[in-house]
């Protein structure tokens, strides 16, 4: 479950992001996850929900963007974009090819403020915050 | 009314644990000393492999370490031992994989700079420690003739970060109807152009080449640090 670390991750950067900001409600991440980087998306969501749970992230929303893997084909001198991740050859010519372009990302692209007092006015902030 | 903003972060969500890799890879290097991040299923023959490894080093006078991580117990620690070289146990209690600061702790006493190689033995799984960067140079992932040709298809994200792949307990492989070109050929697939060793510690296969490899890593090493 390596997926409780990764979550204990992004929460620390949207809280410390937020913060820098001048404060405000955290109520959303959006994260960049490539194919290739072995996470598994309802093991994460489980594990933001308890992680964020009792804290001022409680409800915040997840999005994931998913990167597929992209590799450079010499031959065909060109970018293309596999449509697995079992066999890194290339769909034009078929050469195999260890040139990863895209695919191994595990990023947090975005976060959502809401400011303190819209924050407490909107449906989703049923948790009361320990302001 | 106001609406939320998006505030762009671009951040990778491992960062902290990534710069810290990079920082500990910059001061091995610097060192001469080459460090091997050692992955794959439990079973799969890594401590075996491990020990095999340090005590051959060791009799050819070539200074190594190990740290090991281990979910709850202490055995391997204990049989790496044997080997006569300086080992740690990292206990991680339940975590599946090792963290770069899990590493950097339990190096602290060691005289880095007297060494040549530094091997840690990950948890074993064949997803989770994929990743977390340890500051290795090398990523050696390992699989057994027992464990069936098509685990690189089934865990690709693990194999495409490996540097170096060796195939395990080959003394097995007759028993086990091992195909070995479609294992190379599945290896190949999910990591063009990888290194494959063949190697079992019953009859010795694959360990001069193993040690090849590893003299070769560490000479390139000491050319780019010179
Ligand atoms: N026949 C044979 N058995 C091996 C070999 N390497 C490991 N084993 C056996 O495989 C089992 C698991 O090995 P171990 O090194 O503990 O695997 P680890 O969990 O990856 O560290 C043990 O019973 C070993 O004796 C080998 O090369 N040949
Ligand atoms: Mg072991
Ligand atoms: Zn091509």
């Amino acid at each position: 479950m390596h997926e409780l670390s990764i979550a204990t991750s992004i929460v620390d950067i949207a809280w410390e992001q937020a913060r820098q900001q001048g404060g405000g409600r955290v109520t959303g991440v959006t994260l960049r996850i490539g194919r290739l980087s072995c996470v598994h998306e309802d093991a994460l969501r489980s594990s933001f929900d308890l992680v964020t749970e009792g804290t001022p992230l409680a409800g915040a929303s997840l999005a994931v963007i998913e990167v597929p893997v992209r590799i450079w084909c010499g031959p065909c001198n060109a970018e293309f974009e596999l449509p697995g991740i079992q066999r890194f050859a290339c769909p034009a010519c078929g050469h195999l090819s260890g040139d990863i372009r895209a695919g191994r990302e595990l990023d947090l692209e975005s976060i959502q403020i809401a400011p303190d007092q819209i924050a407490a006015d909107t449906p989703e902030a049923k948790q009361p915050e320990p302001s | 009314m106001i609406e939320p903003r998006i505030l762009e972060v671009r951040t990778k969500i491992l960062k902290k644990n990534d710069e810290l890799a990079r920082a500990m890879r910059r001061e091995f290097e610097s060192l001469g000393l080459l460090v091997v991040n050692m992955v794959s299923s439990p079973g799969t023959g890594k401590t075996s492999f491990l020990r095999e490894t340090l005590s051959r080093l060791r009799a050819r006078g070539i200074p190594v370490a190990a740290v090991v991580g281990d979910l709850e117990t202490d055995n391997d620690a204990r049989r790496l031992a044997e080997s006569g070289a300086p080992v740690r146990q990292i206990m991680t209690h339940g975590l599946c994989h090792l963290e770069a600061d899990m590493v950097q702790s339990h190096l602290a006493g060691w005289n880095l700079a007297d060494l040549h190689y530094l091997f840690i033995e990950n948890v074993g799984n064949l997803v989770c420690p994929t990743s977390w960067d340890l500051g290795e140079s090398v990523r050696l992932a390992l699989l057994s003739v027992t464990e069936g040709e098509d685990k690189p298809l089934k865990y690709p994200g693990l194999f495409n970060t490996a540097d170096i792949a060796a195939i395990t307990k080959t003394d097995l492989a007759a028993a086990c109807e091992f195909n070995r070109e479609l294992a190379r050929a599945n290896i190949e697939a999910v990591r063009p152009g990888m290194r494959i060793i063949e190697t079992s510690v019953k009859t010795g296969a694959g360990i001069d080449e193993w040690f090849d490899y590893l003299a070769e890593k560490r000479r390139a090493l000491e050319a780019r640090t010179a």
